[in-house]
């Protein structure tokens, strides 16, 4: 490895140099370079020796932890695909048509993953080009993230209007990486839930049905809905508990049904990209927690808090939705996902641990009243995480007055005396 | 039976090359060197001139701002032309070795010394350097009162002796340098922290003890003014190390300026030892044929506080220790030993390596590689888990980056020292400067009450 590091600091780095002629693109090399070797900085003052952690190491491991919500995403991409089309059913094994399945979720997954990546590190190479900085690494996990909270059938310029919108606004203007408020990846969904609700609605949680339902070539098989479990749920929203609607709808939630249990925690029901597997979600979690690159502190206040609403709402027992078990209600839609991947997220996050703890629970806790009360927003988790990220500054600022009134009465004490 | 504090807490970082066994006497070193940049903001006064001889105890210079403060030789010899830096600076004042001849001053009874007597005998015969004070982790001024005087009686960080080790032999003279110390504190005595089992201190009286039980910092003895008494604004606490505690009780006893060390050499560089030798002694006659040089760092000091002195400085003045480490500048290819690398090798505070896998008992070779490049704080609860302090470390230090001194003071600025943030700035992913950043807040809470 020494000769590879010798030929790219004698004949790739000259050119990004001095007079050379790339050295417009000195931070794309910069970034590739220290991405290969660790530099052979020395500490200079301060502490003589440094932990090994450092932050490509910490990010890196955040997306191991994605990886079993984005394999079986893909996976059910196709396993949903089929399902649609008929040519399989829920008896059938999960190792039919594996790799028809595959190939099909990877035809949706990859080029999604390009263009959120593309867009994102093209827009950071481009300021840290500007602004003369590196780059921060930040960038790595929300370019993932974006991709596995998408529908599937979403237009991939609308992904790369998104990303944009969302390094720019989220987190540039607030200063790049470790300064944002807002969660990047979150903020990119939220842009296109608001600014395409039109296109963001409608069976795009499944591969190519709406192309070929417009063009009279795709007959859904029968009794198959492009519905995700939040939209079935909604429309009992308002109907009476015994109604029809409501019960037509709670069938598909009982043993047996689309919706079942055991379906919403294993993830073979329609959905985003990467969230419909609360299993999946609860791996990634194990790895962070093992590594203590997330919180476990937000990671269990959030689950606890969504439990508790979920509790409340069958003690109210108002409409159907209320009815679903406060555990089945956290296996559906991107609860698990975002408690464990968004909410986590320690710049947008609060950052002391009893903050933690508050907004975990508060985050959980409006997930599931979001979702039951505002049928119109049927994530609630995106909206809950966004307001929490909104509040985080000031839960924080409550914990350290505390701390510092705690210091202020010990003062007067001692005064006394 | 003691009080007893458990911290939680803190990080011990297992270095190779800890120093055990016999202490090994060194012969007395030809140059007694004093660098007036390990007191803080010191700006030294020269008393006597370069050329002239001196007696062991004579005065080389003063504090300006406070001209009774002294700061001797340990030796006797012929004074050199002061090493200077950028502005004149002084960086260094050495003493070539010759001649003989001590300086007396009235030697003080241990149990019956007056605080007043203590007072004016430490600055007279120069043994008020070694007090510091908290807040701001300076020497005190000669007038001042401090509610208390913690001693910490271990040092907890990476290699750093033992208290039987440092005190071996001395414990009369130490005894009576906490007489000494008492003195001043109008009946009070000084707060001692042991650290839990360890028995060399069983028969001291002279304090109040109490014993720690944690990883690093437990030895800082912020952390243990912290658990005992924290500080308030506008309160001032002494703090003094245990062999300078031993030095003031056979100096004032003996009327004379005594400075004698215990130093560890460790480092996985070295050949670790024990050396008994004294205060000021150079660099190079302390690691002499024990330590290889090529590629290494000497550290006066420990891994996480030290200071670089080159060959020819001297010991830090407050140091017991010498650390040294190969330093890190290979670059570390990203799959093998950077920063995808299995990383085995890798001490960590994160679980992010499987080293925390390993037998406790292992001990690393850790170089001086930064480990990755500086960014913006990124991760949460890193430093609160290896900070015993009821204070929020990162708020602390935004507010000093962004310089609001009633911030700062609100969050607990007073309570703390640079070092004490030194296992924060080891494990941040984020490679930010810590203690510089914490120094440079204190400086700005000095300059404002000037």
């Amino acid at each position: 490895m020494k000769a590879l590091h010798k030929l790219i600091e004698e004949r790739v780095k000259p050119n990004f140099t001095g007079d050379g002629k790339l050295k417009r693109f000195w931070v794309v090399f910069d970034s590739l370079e220290t991405f290969l070797f660790t530099p052979g900085h020395t500490t200079s003052k301060g502490v003589h020796v440094r932990d090994g952690i450092d932050l490509k190491r910490t990010m890196f491991l955040v997306i191991v932890a994605m990886l079993p919500a984005l394999l079986f995403g893909t996976w059910n991409i196709g396993h949903q695909y089929y399902l649609s089309l008929g040519e399989i059913t829920t008896a059938d094994a999960w190792s039919a048509m594996f790799l028809d399945k595959i190939i099909i979720g990877a035809i949706k997954v990859v080029p999604l993953i390009v263009v959120s990546y593309a867009t994102g590190l093209g827009i950071e190479f481009i300021i840290a080009g500007v602004n003369g900085h590196s780059i921060n690494e930040g960038f790595l996990v929300s370019g993932m993230l974006i991709p596995l909270i998408m529908p599937v059938d979403v237009p991939l310029w609308m992904v790369a209007v998104a990303t944009a919108f969302a390094v720019l606004i989220a987190k540039e203007v607030f200063g790049g990486t470790g300064m944002n408020i807002l969660n990047v990846a979150l903020t990119a969904r939220a842009f296109l839930f608001f600014a395409y609700p039109k296109q963001m609605s409608g069976e795009i949680w499944i591969h190519n049905v709406m192309g070929s339902k417009a063009a009279g070539t795709l007959q859904m098989a029968d009794g198959y809905t492009g519905a995700t479990a939040l939209g079935q749920l909604a429309n009992t929203v308002g109907q009476p508990v015994g109604g029809e609607v409501s019960t037509e709808v709670m069938s598909m939630f009982v043993d047996g049904g689309m919706f079942s249990f055991m379906n919403c925690f294993i993830g073979t029901i329609p959905g985003s990209v990467a969230e419909t597997s609360a299993l999946a979600a609860l791996l990634g979690a194990a790895l962070l927690i093992w590594t203590g690159i997330g919180s476990w502190r937000i990671i269990s206040s959030f689950i606890v808090g969504g439990l508790v609403m979920g509790v409340i709402f069958n003690a109210l027992g108002l409409n159907a939705y209320m009815t679903i078990g406060p555990v089945h209600q956290i296996v559906m839609g991107g609860f698990m996902f975002g408690a464990v991947f968004m909410a986590t997220d320690p710049v947008s996050a609060a950052q002391t641990n009893t903050g933690k703890w508050v907004y975990g629970f508060l985050g959980g806790f409006f997930s599931i009243m979001i979702r039951v009360f505002n049928p119109a927003y049927p994530e609630g988790v995106m909206m809950a995480i966004l307001f929490m990220n909104v509040m985080a500054p000031t839960i924080d600022h409550y914990v350290i007055e505390s701390n510092i009134r705690r210091r202020e009465k010990r003062l007067a004490q001692a005064a006394i005396a | 039976m003691p009080a007893s504090v458990k911290t939680r807490k803190g990080l011990d970082i297992r270095l190779k090359g800890g120093a055990h066994g016999e202490t090994h006497g060194l012969a007395a070193p030809g140059r007694f060197s004093i660098h007036p940049t390990d007191f803080h903001g010191l700006i030294p006064r020269m008393a006597a001139k370069a050329g002239t001889e001196i007696q062991a105890g004579d005065v080389l210079f003063t504090d300006k701002k406070n001209p009774e403060v002294k700061f001797v030789s340990a030796i006797s010899g012929t004074v050199q032309e002061p090493i200077r830096g950028e502005k004149r600076r002084i960086l260094r004042v050495d003493v070539v070795a010759g001649g003989s001849g001590v300086v007396e001053h009235t030697a003080l009874n241990a149990s019956s010394a007056t605080g007043d007597q203590v007072r004016s005998a430490m600055l007279e015969s120069g043994f008020w350097p070694m007090l510091r004070q908290r807040p701001f982790d300076v020497m005190p001024t000669p007038t001042s009162q401090p509610r208390d005087i913690f001693v910490s009686g271990f040092d907890s960080a990476p290699l750093a002796p033992t208290a039987g080790q440092v005190l071996e032999g001395r414990m009369d003279v130490f005894r009576a340098g906490l007489a000494f110390l008492n003195a001043m504190l109008d009946g009070k005595k000084v707060e001692l922290g042991v650290r839990a089992g360890d028995d060399t201190f069983s028969q001291v009286s002279e304090a109040n003890i109490t014993s720690f039980d944690g990883p690093h910092p437990a030895g800082n003895v912020g952390v243990q003014i912290h658990n005992v008494r924290p500080m308030n604004k506008g309160e001032e606490v002494w703090t003094v190390t245990l062999q300078d505690v031993a030095n003031i009780g056979e100096g004032l006893s003996q009327g004379r300026y005594v400075a004698k060390r215990i130093v560890a050499l460790t480092g996985s560089r070295s050949q670790p030892a024990l050396l008994d030798t004294t205060i000021g002694a150079p660099m190079s006659h302390l690691i002499a044929d024990r330590v290889m040089m090529e590629d290494t760092r000497v550290i006066s000091g420990h891994a996480l506080t030290g200071s670089l002195r080159g060959e020819e400085g001297a010991l830090g003045f407050f140091d017991q220790q010498i650390t040294c480490l190969p330093e890190g500048h290979e670059p570390l290819f990203f799959l093998t030993k950077g920063w995808l690398g299995p990383g085995f090798d890798k001490f960590s505070a994160s679980r992010a390596f499987p080293t925390w896998l390993l037998p406790k008992g292992k001990e690393y070779d850790l170089s001086t590689n930064n480990n990755g490049e500086e960014r913006a704080f990124v991760v949460t609860g890193q430093y609160d888990a290896v900070f015993p302090f009821d204070i929020y470390p990162v708020q602390l230090i935004k507010s000093i980056m962004v310089g609001d001194i009633d911030r700062m003071e609100k969050l607990g600025i007073y309570e703390v020292a640079p070092e004490d943030f030194a296992l924060c700035e080891y494990v941040c992913t984020s490679k930010i400067a810590v203690q510089d950043i914490v120094r440079k807040g204190l400086d700005q809470m000095i300059e404002e009450f000037a």
